[in-house]
């Protein structure tokens, strides 16, 4: 690999990450500021407050500060490393994000591996048997995942598979009534199953419709049509020319779905009671934790845009018709 | 020793198509065709651009789109060619040379690619050495080998593809179009490889627009217009006025060379699905006779060679002359045959002719 141009591309992408937490900082702040949410009322929660001590609040927290100085006190601190802290939680928004994100990642990734594994696995064997049962089971599934709502599929698993057979508990990441540190692994797992399923589903419909057609395309190419006249056929042909063709495209497709991953985790996790960072972007929203809301903002922002970096990145270095035709031009 | 090959015999091929909504019809690309070749032989199926000649050799392969379907006999070795033989047979003894570097994985290394698919980690050994032996011989160094198809020049991409039918010792190579896009000296390095193909005794057809090509390389060429085989003539034939020719679209063809007298015939090859009950060059011809209009007539050997006219008797003995065309009539007719089958100098010519009669406001 040419690491000249990987300095210069990871350089130029850092740039662009930048600009872009700028820009979603400035735009969620004016959002938020214009937005009904009010922090001092969240601060405040049930308590019995006179007027005279909301305004003391108010002038504590800021509140009737001009704009352009709320938004350079926030952006002051970020740049400390200060993200504040969160209202509900009474803990630096970090530490919040840094602990949900945990529970979520394994999660997100458990089911980041299976949609894309067995997405590519029912979309090849649909593009390889186009037109028999195979493709149409394929078709029909995927179409009905695409049209149903993540939250109404996880609320059926969890009706089928907790409430009627009782396989599964019903929810959270943990026992309730334990000690953190009681808790054995298998019963973290036992309640990751479900939601890392239901989390899947989604994916897989998306990557499965991709490479079934990316794969039919390659299978009607010249080229192909060529290896059968060298007398290759069946599953070895599909080894050869399609999986060789179609792999990267499908890789860099499933680096492109992190967007889509991290929305599906806020539904699924807040379905299944699951505590992760998908459920606090939800309890920060609904209330009110600001500062919490904007950490995660930022935060998705530059899991996303690691998403996509990866898959720019893949492009550019795996692929030989990008890399080595770069490095002939040198 | 020659020995017979392959027999293609009133082999039609056509497509299904949807046509004004949900109303089939069938399109019908190769009619009737016929031709055979022996070892160490080149026949040349030469014809315009877009006729479906590049079907024939997917016909012979067994790899014809799903919505096309075949008619007609074909053996091969005196033993018919069927659909199973054909999978059997195909790249092992019977090897073609596609168009473009498109028939070419484009994620693949080129030495991979000519040696196909392997057995073993032995058989792909001996494989290797073989193809490094060709590509020796064809000028194509180590580095190639581990290059990717982008990477190829057209001239390299054109030795890689006649490497790709040399690894398996075929019997019968079959060779789309090789020479278009490519300079005088690769073409002639292309055809050098099929001479030399067919001096080691394999059978060679030869599938081309380019007149030039086929006419310094084949042993027989079948001439095809609008779907059929009109004429197979020997190379020796298109020589002096063509008086040795029979079908009057050959002896035209024949004429419109630049080096023959560069003649124009009105008209255009009929469309596939416009085809005429009749003969397909009723409508161009000079001397049609009553029955041309509506009977097709049927490839009829003739000495050494075949013809499909009812005059080709005629034809034969006294050499009829074919009418002249005035230049006026030039901006609303094609010539024979089509734009692309003449060479760049050709189109040249034609194009400045063009011109000038724009110009002189005709």
């Amino acid at each position: 690999m040419n690491y000249k141009t990987l300095g210069k591309f990871l350089t130029y992408k850092f740039i662009r990450l930048v600009i872009l937490i700028i820009a979603v900082s400035i735009i969620s702040f004016l959002l938020i500021d214009l937005s009904p949410i009010d922090p001092v009322r969240a601060y405040i929660g049930e308590m019995a407050v006179s007027a005279e001590q909301i305004a003391k609040l108010q002038a504590y927290w800021g509140v009737n500060e001009p704009l352009i100085s709320k938004i350079t006190n926030w952006v002051g601190n970020i740049l400390q490393g200060d993200l504040g802290t969160s209202l509900i939680y009474r803990t630096p928004v970090v530490d919040v994000i840094s602990e949900r994100f945990t529970a979520s990642l394994t999660l997100m990734f458990t089911s980041w591996v299976i949609s894309g594994v067995l997405g590519f696995t029912l979309g090849t064997l649909a593009g390889m048997y186009r037109g028999t049962w195979i493709d149409k089971t394929v078709k029909g599934y995927c179409y009905i995942l695409l049209a149903a709502p993540t939250f109404w599929i996880a609320l059926l698993f969890l009706m089928v598979f907790s409430v009627y057979l009782g396989w599964f508990p019903t929810g959270l990441g943990v026992p309730v009534g334990k000690l953190a540190a009681d808790v054995t692994i298998w019963e973290w797992l036992v309640r990751l199953i479900l939601p890392a399923i239901t989390l899947s589903l989604l994916g897989v419909a998306q990557i499965a419709m991709f490479t079934r057609d990316k794969l039919i395309n390659v299978l009607s190419s010249d080229f192909v049509v060529f290896a059968k006249s060298r007398g290759e056929s069946g599953w070895n042909l599909i080894k050869r020319h399609g999986i060789r063709n179609i792999l990267l495209p499908a890789i860099t497709l499933q680096f492109l779905s992190f967007s889509e991953l991290f929305g599906g985790a806020v539904l699924v996790e807040q379905v299944f009671s699951y505590p992760g960072i998908g459920q606090a972007a939800v309890a920060a929203g609904l209330k009110s934790d600001v500062p919490l809301l904007l950490g995660i903002v930022l935060f998705s922002t530059i899991f996303v845009f690691c998403g996509n970096a990866i898959a720019d990145l893949i492009y550019k270095f795996v692929d030989p018709r990008i890399k080595e035709g770069e490095s002939y031009e040198q | 020793m020659q020995e017979k090959l392959l027999e293609v015999s009133n082999i039609s091929i056509s497509f299904l198509q949807y046509s004004a909504g949900l109303r089939q019809s069938n399109l019908k690309v190769i009619s009737d065709l016929t031709l055979d070749i022996s070892s160490g032989e080149i026949v040349a199926v030469l014809g315009s651009s877009g006729s479906g000649k590049s079907l024939l050799a997917h016909s012979i392969l067994g790899i014809l789109p799903s919505n096309a379907s075949l008619s007609g006999k074909m053996t091969y070795l005196g033993k018919d060619l069927n659909q199973k033989r054909k999978e059997k047979i195909r790249g092992d003894e019977i090897a073609l040379i596609p168009q473009s570097v498109n028939y070419l994985d484009p994620l693949m290394k080129v030495s991979n690619q000519v040696i196909g698919e392997c057995e073993n980690e032995e058989d792909k050994k001996s494989k290797l050495l073989k193809q490094r032996e060709i590509f020796e011989k064809y000028g194509l160094s180590k580095e190639v080998d581990d290059m990717y198809p982008f990477q190829l020049s057209g001239g390299m991409a054109r030795r890689v593809l006649v490497s790709t039918a040399l690894i398996s010792n075929p019997k019968l190579v079959i060779a789309d179009e090789p020479t278009p896009g490519l300079d005088e000296k690769s073409v002639e390095e292309t055809l050098n490889h099929l001479r030399q193909m067919a001096q080691d005794n394999v059978g060679v057809l030869l599938i081309t627009h380019d007149i030039d090509a086929a006419l310094s390389v084949a042993d027989k060429i079948a001439i095809f217009y609008a779907g059929y085989v009109i004429e197979i003539a020997n190379v020796e034939d298109f020589s002096g006025n063509g008086e040795n020719l029979i079908h009057p679209y050959t002896k035209a063809l024949y004429n419109a060379l630049p080096q023959t007298d560069f003649k124009l015939t009105t008209g255009h090859q009929p469309l596939h699905g416009e085809l005429p009950p009749g003969c397909p060059y009723f409508e161009r011809c000079d001397n049609p006779t009553e029955k041309c209009s509506n009977n097709l007539p049927i490839l009829t050997e003739i000495s050494d060679k075949k013809v499909r006219c009812y005059r080709a008797n005629e034809f034969k003995n006294n050499n009829v002359a074919i009418k002249e065309e005035s230049s006026d009539e030039l901006h609303h007719t094609d010539e024979i045959g089509s734009f692309e089958e003449l060479n760049y100098s050709e189109k040249l010519d034609y194009i400045e002719e063009k011109d000038s009669s724009k110009e002189a406001g005709v």
